[in-house]
């Protein structure tokens, strides 16, 4: 019973601050898209928060988090750090073009580059690139069964939108940076959209990381439009601290020929949620969907991949790894839909877990569901440690238990690694994850960004134990 | 080769389903409807003791609490609990002594089935143990059995001779509010089998059911009780007909077995209920729940199942490895075909340490039918070093139907391993083209490829089960694939 009230308090508190604040929050705001917000405002107000007794909730509890005395900031809170030094991206070599953003609140300067591309404030965009928007927004995204998204729809204030005209490559990286940094408690809704045009491609790199120790709870919401034969590698990087949360829900479209390849690692954070929805949409498309988690402490990691195969051609691959300690728990959930008549798919799934105490839970759920006969669909998933003869045998040849240990535990997490296109990025990440399995780090330093030095105001919690 | 596909396809659907005749015998039914007066018929109808007549009224008003569970990947129309007759019996005229005694149209019935009780009796050694509905008719070899202290009858008999052992594991495993087809059979079961095989006995012969639901608008209710005491071994097996008819028949059973130190149960099943014709029309809904514990160490519960039938199946069966060392093992080939919805599968709980539990399961789908695996594979903290493999793969056969996974995977200590592999795929036209060129015709290369694609499965069938089985999936297959 308790659960249930606390969950509709926060979700009551957001009611009321939607009906109170409709005019600041609509404001701007064209009308399909005033229309769009109130009817994902009826759509949250309906369900209110998904809670555990939801098949696609069972193993992911919010009513703890939920159980704070939130803000609902509607604009930018004043900045006591110095921006330069924060977003100062501390993988060597790595010549990016920052986006940077500030509890969802794009930092930057909106920019329309010689060659097209369009970098921008989302709340900006909407104003200024009316036809882009109205021709994308909302129509990816889920706000029918997704509460949090409709939640976010609701509500959400800003985030970035990135135009990419057509045949035009992004050379530089593009990197979106997120920090939640607030004196106060805060709900926020961040909003992004992505739009690739015909034949065009980018690499996109998206941190989540947050520098106070405060309680935050971040919903994201990324629309990805790719049209004909464009190319996109996404990269999610995940840094929380333990007592955030982070639900991130990414929807991707793609048109024909378009070539996608995402990767999700989250190396830190209270709670995790990665919604990832691929819809393949036009023939001969093809997704990558990969994963890499190290999690310990209390930490919930929970990732659910749906790849929707709705025309004939396509092919999708998905491959998850994780690592859990201490009391960490994870979730799996992928859900492989073939539609009728979408014949001749590929599709291939893949969850591997290794626990490395008896406290951390995992629950695994690759699931397929097939209408059409001409496929070929497979999928697996495995539990266990890591291999002891491959250790006997490491062992024979002078290698010490624990090394022998840690080589296997990268050996395992490397296929993910590996499989990361930026090299500098890759150097960055395999660094991390050597350190992080060699327990020489405390969850701050794991970060990519540069944030411990003396003169900002940063605590975090160090376990001694582990230095 | 189109052509040839179109015809084998046509016959397919032609073939009719060849248990549906309805014999025509006096019944001994309960009004319609469901009422504590219904259950205080039904008990008073088997001369229950007041325990049991408790245990069913508690069950049903729990039932009346709980509302019925959408989570399956299955649609039906609504069910009328109250247009079902919950109690119908074969009019008995005296007690029946020998076989000769049993009404002469029983036997004929039996006979269509293909399991003559005199032959089975005299030849294949099989104690047989036959459900018309909801009241077991003559258990043979009971004799023989008792010699060696094991007792197999019907529930209601056992209720009569051994009560105290009925009392003591009815409803250990399925719990009468484990969920609501549960609670709806505790409230108002009629009869099933039950079977007690004592300390340390091996069981000489294979026991066996036959089940056949017969009078139309009758639900059939059994529940069957399997105890396999320390270090007893038993194979049973269980075998469902049911007649043609245009509406929904209600099949909602209970199986529970209890597997003791040491002590090793194998339950194989081949389930031919009619699945409805080839619009859709009729069939029977089969909601059960099996389930078995492996209470001792070193105990073992074996599950094989072969599901042509039902227009809705419905069932995991499952086992709670409780003890340390025991095993739990699943087989199954499921077959949908027209409009027919399977969602089945199993649940392994590891509880004990050292656990291990084998899933294999095949789905195959033609038609417009849907066919879905789903299960559980569970380890907790304390099941340190369990082991599990699963496998589930799918046969695609036409463009029209659906296969579906849905493995749930829980693993809480660090010691177990859980594997889990599954592929979903159709014949491939270079299989067919080899086997073509080599002078074998479509029709029996798809016989051929299917029946090796089931064999993992049909190999752990006892020798009388397997054959009919290997008859079932041609009769249900054959040709239906391009």
């Amino acid at each position: 019973m308790d659960e249930t009230n606390i969950q509709s308090n926060t979700a009551e508190k957001l009611q009321a601050f939607f009906k109170k604040n409709k005019g600041v929050l609509t404001s701007g705001d064209p009308p399909y898209l005033v229309q769009l917000r109130n009817q994902a405002f009826a759509q949250f107000n309906e369900r209110g928060f998904p809670h555990t007794r939801l098949e696609k909730w069972r193993n992911t509890d919010l009513s703890r988090i939920l159980d704070h005395d939130f803000h609902f900031p509607l604009k930018p809170s004043p900045l006591d750090v110095d921006l330069d030094e924060v977003f100062r991206c501390e993988v060597p070599d790595f010549n990016t073009r920052l986006i940077p953003q500030m509890n969802g609140w794009f930092m930057g300067s909106g920019e329309k580059l010689p060659n097209g591309v369009i970098i921008s404030s989302m709340a900006e965009a909407i104003k200024k690139y009316p036809e882009l928007i109205e021709k994308h927004f909302g129509h990816y995204a889920d706000i029918k069964n997704e509460n949090l998204t409709a939640l976010n729809t609701a509500f959400f204030r800003d985030g970035v939108f990135i135009y990419v005209p057509d045949n035009i490559r992004m050379e530089q990286p593009v990197q979106m940076v997120d920090l939640v940094n607030s004196g106060r408690t805060i709900f926020i809704q961040v909003r992004n959209l992505i739009v690739l045009g015909k034949n065009s491609s980018m690499s996109l790199v998206q941190c989540d990381d947050s520098i106070d120790n405060n309680v935050g709870f971040n919903n994201t919401v990324t629309e990805v439009y790719m049209d004909e034969n464009s190319t996109l590698d996404h990269y999610k990087l995940q840094n929380k601290n333990n007592e955030s949360a982070l639900t991130n829900s990414t929807y991707f479209h793609l048109e024909k020929g378009a070539n996608l390849s995402t990767n999700a690692i989250s190396l830190n954070g209270g709670l995790i949620r990665n919604e990832t929805q691929v819809r393949l949409n036009g023939s001969n498309s093809h997704a990558d969907v990969l994963g890499l988690y190290l999690m310990d402490h209390e930490q919930h990691i929970d990732n659910q991949v749906f790849i929707d195969h709705a025309v004939p051609h396509c092919t999708s691959n998905e491959l998850f790894k994780g690592i859990l300690d201490d009391h960490a728990s994870g979730v799996f959930n992928g859900h492989i839909l073939v539609r009728p008549d979408a014949q001749q798919t590929n599709a291939y799934q893949n969850n591997k877990n290794i626990l490395i105490s008896d406290k951390a839970v995992i629950d695994t759920k690759p699931f397929l569901e097939i209408y059409a006969d001409d496929v070929k669909c497979s999928h697996g998933a495995t539990v266990g440690q890591l291999d002891e003869d491959a250790r006997f045998y490491l062992q024979s040849r002078g290698i010490g238990r624990d090394n022998a240990q840690m080589l296997l535990m990268y050996a395992f997490a490397a296929d993910i690694v590996d499989k990361i296109a930026i090299p500098q990025l890759r150097n960055r990440i395999d660094d991390l994850v050597k350190k992080r399995l060699r327990g020489e780090l405390s969850s701050c330093e794991q970060c990519v960004l540069h944030c411990n030095s003396k003169e900002q105001k940063v605590a975090f919690e160090i376990d001694m134990s582990r230095i | 080769m189109e052509k040839e596909t179109n015809n084998i396809l046509h016959e397919l659907t032609q073939s009719e389903y060849k248990y549906g005749f309805y014999t025509d015998i006096a019944m001994d039914m309960a009004p319609k409807g469901l009422s504590e007066d219904t259950i205080r018929f039904i008990s008073a109808k088997k001369n229950e003791p007041e325990w049991l007549l408790e245990y069913r009224l508690k069950a049903f008003r729990h039932w009346l609490t709980m509302v019925e569970p959408t989570w399956a990947h299955v649609h039906y129309p609504a069910i009328d609990y109250q247009d079902i007759i919950y109690y119908a019996a074969p009019k008995r005229k005296k007690e029946l002594k020998s076989l000769d005694e049993v009404d002469p149209e029983l036997l004929d019935t039996f006979k269509k089935l293909g399991i003559s009780l005199e032959e089975q009796k005299r030849l294949s050694g099989v104690a047989v143990d036959a459900v018309i509905d909801s009241v077991s008719v003559k258990t043979t070899f009971s004799e023989t059995l008792e010699k060696q202290g094991i007792i197999f009858c019907s529930f209601s008999e056992a209720v009569q001779k051994v009560p105290e052992l009925v009392r003591q594991y009815l409803g250990t495993v399925v719990p009468p509010d484990d969920n609501y087809f549960a609670a709806l059979n505790s409230a108002v079961f009629s009869d099933g089998s039950f079977c007690y095989i004592p300390k340390g006995v091996r069981c000489p012969v294979e026991l066996s059911t036959y089940f056949r639901i017969n009078a139309a608008n009758t639900g059939q209710f059994e529940r069957t009780l399997i105890i396999g005491d320390e270090g007893s071994y038993v194979s049973y097996m269980e075998g469902c007909t049911a007649p043609m008819r245009d509406e929904n028949q209600l099949h909602a059973a209970i199986v529970e077995i209890i597997a003791l130190k040491d002590a090793e149960v194998k339950y194989s099943t081949v389930q031919n209920w009619y699945p409805g014709n080839k619009k859709g029309e009729g069939g029977v809904y089969n909601f059960v729940t099996k389930r078995g514990i492996c209470k001792g160490t070193h105990s073992k519960i074996s599950w094989t199942q072969v599901e042509t039938g039902s227009a809705i199946t419905w069932k995991y069966p499952s086992v709670i490895l409780m003890g340390d060392h025991s095993v739990g093992e699943f087989y199954s080939v499921a077959v949908t075909n027209h409009f027919q919805q399977a969602d089945t599968g199993t649940k392994m709980i590891h509880l004990g340490k050292n656990t291990r539990s084998t899933i294999i399961s095949k789905g195959i789908s033609a038609g417009r039918s849907n066919n879905s695996y789903r299960g559980l594979v569970k380890m907790t903290k304390r099941a340190a070093n369990s082991r599990n493999f699963s496998q589930c793969d799918s046969l695609l056969l036409g463009d029209r139907c659906g296969a579906h996974t849905f493995p749930y995977i829980k693993a809480e200590n660090r010691s177990s391993i859980v594997e889990h592999e599954a592929t979903t795929s159709k014949i491939s036209d270079e299989q067919l083209y080899y086997c073509n060129q080599r002078g074998i015709s479509t029709e029996s290369a798809i016989g051929l490829i299917v029946n090796g694609y089931a064999r993992e499965v049909l190999k752990k069938l006892p020798m009388e089960f397997a054959v009919e089985a290997q008859k079932l999936l041609s009769l249900s297959l054959e040709g239906s694939v391009g």
